[in-house]
């Protein structure tokens, strides 16, 4: 399969990128891993006049902790992250998550960047975003611009992100003591999109209490969605069957999948109270370690 | 609109001028006419087309030529020199009769020349966990497992697993 034609740039730097996007406006798309608009090429569901690959911009790749926070650059693969000790000490969630994206010659291209400016509440790192907290930095004409991740997804292939700004970064709240976190999906095999998948981050205080939590859904709603009842439902008091089983019905209850190959409504709806009961319970070991 | 690229493949420097939306395996197999690496499914399902690019294994059906521009790549033309001896995985798929009928076993080697560099010593699971996005329709999974940890003992310069056929 063979993309329709179009015109390559590869700037040098975040200015000529940005100056590139604005002269070509809504034609212009912009290439990070490639491993999303690529296949979208080749199938003409997308067909931009202009492909700006930031590739070569020096800068967008690294995972650091500063003031606080975790950072990770825009263009950072998912092999740096799946492999990263920073992450392993303080984020056991992105070796799992990134354990089940596509295969591992895909996160050799593949950017967390891409993968959340794609829009697509099918990918996974949407989910851990929610849990963890993230805030999205989107880079344009008049500078940075900080969005909190509960902002960003809008809709179908729809982000907060508007043409002629690039995401750069993703900043995630260090944690506190006693914290833990934890993704799983099913899939069909590997590489598949989710049937469901579930992304926890909770921390729990000497006493046993859930003193806060995110949890977040992948693939059983039109957007990335947050599930907030079931944090709601765990949150105060320590974990108990009943604050697990209030979790899991809550988070069934409020997504919104649709039936397809992967399996019907029904079926969607009890696998994600099943995987948001265990990732709790994953977390939870974790976060008492 | 065309762009010229010059990229050094197996050693080599390449200089072409190509059409943006060329992909890097079509670049290889058309332009270069190294056949070597194959198309599977041309949808980076497969790994048939897996070569390494700047040393990491990617999946050239998903790659633009022109995103190789100033890079360095080798195809399983690379792995030994003309007339040379084998290298060890190469040996290791032969050994091991891990060639059914060969469609996917560039993409395989290539993607676990990458795994044992990472990895000398990988178990079955490390190794099937780092070949998952590579696919053999002749379901020869197996030989393929044993022909790794050979290479893998081969390389790390240790005694080699037997490679009789075993009945139980």
């Amino acid at each position: 399969m063979i993309a329709q034609s179009f015109q390559y740039e590869s700037p040098q730097t975040l200015q000529e990128a940005i100056e590139l996007l604005h002269r070509h406006g809504e034609e212009a798309k912009i290439l990070s891993g490639g491993h999303s608009l690529i296949p979208m090429m080749k199938l003409r569901f997308a067909s931009p006049e202009y492909v700006i690959d930031i590739n070569g911009i020096p800068g967008l790749s690294y995972i650091k902790e500063e003031g606080g926070l975790l950072k990770i650059g825009g263009l950072t693969r998912e092999a740096e992250i799946e492999h990263s000790d920073l992450l392993k000490a303080h984020f056991p969630i992105f070796a799992d998550v990134t354990k089940l994206i596509a295969d591992p010659q895909v996160r050799n291209m593949g950017t967390i960047g891409g993968n959340l400016a794609h829009g697509d509440a099918a990918n996974d790192h949407p989910a851990v975003m929610l849990a963890l907290g993230a805030t999205v930095v989107a880079t344009g004409a008049d500078g940075e611009r900080e969005i909190p991740i509960d902002e960003f997804f809008y809709g179908f292939y729809m982000t907060a992100l508007q043409h002629g700004e690039i995401l750069t970064e993703i900043r995630i709240p260090m944690p506190a003591p006693g914290t833990g976190s934890a993704y799983h999906k099913l899939e069909r095999k590997v590489g598949d999109y989710a049937t469901t998948g579930v992304a926890v981050q909770l921390t729990i205080d000497g006493n046993g209490i859930v003193t806060s939590a995110g949890i977040g859904l992948t693939n059983v709603n039109p957007v990335p969605m947050r599930a907030s009842r079931s944090e709601e439902a765990i949150v105060g008091k320590p974990i108990s069957e009943e604050t697990l089983k209030l979790a899991a019905q809550y988070a069934s209850e409020d997504c919104s999948p649709s039936s397809d190959l992967r399996g019907s409504e029904e079926y969607k709806r009890h696998v994600t109270g099943v995987v948001v009961k265990r990732m709790i319970l994953k977390a939870a070991e974790r976060a008492m370690r | 609109m065309l762009k010229k690229i010059t990229v050094n493949v197996n050693g080599t420097e390449h200089t072409a001028e190509v059409e943006p939306r060329l992909l890097l395996v079509h670049f290889i197999r058309e332009v270069l006419s190294m056949t070597g690496t194959h198309i599977g499914c041309d949808t980076s399902s497969c790994g048939a087309c897996t070569i390494a690019l700047d040393g990491k294994s990617v999946k050239s059906c998903t790659i633009l030529a022109v995103q190789a521009n100033g890079k360095s790549i080798t195809t399983i033309e690379g792995l030994a020199p003309e007339g040379g001896p084998l290298h060890p995985l190469q040996e290791g798929f032969k050994e091991n009769h891990a060639l059914h009928c060969g469609f996917c076993t560039p993409g395989m080697i290539m993607r676990a020349k990458e795994l044992l560099e990472h990895n000398s010593n990988p178990t079955e699971e490390e190794i099937r966990w780092g070949i998952a996005g590579n696919l053999c329709r002749c379901t020869g999974y197996n030989n393929i497992v044993k022909a790794v940890q050979w290479a893998g003992a081969k390389m790390r310069g240790e005694e080699l697993p037997n490679t009789e056929p075993q009945f139980v």
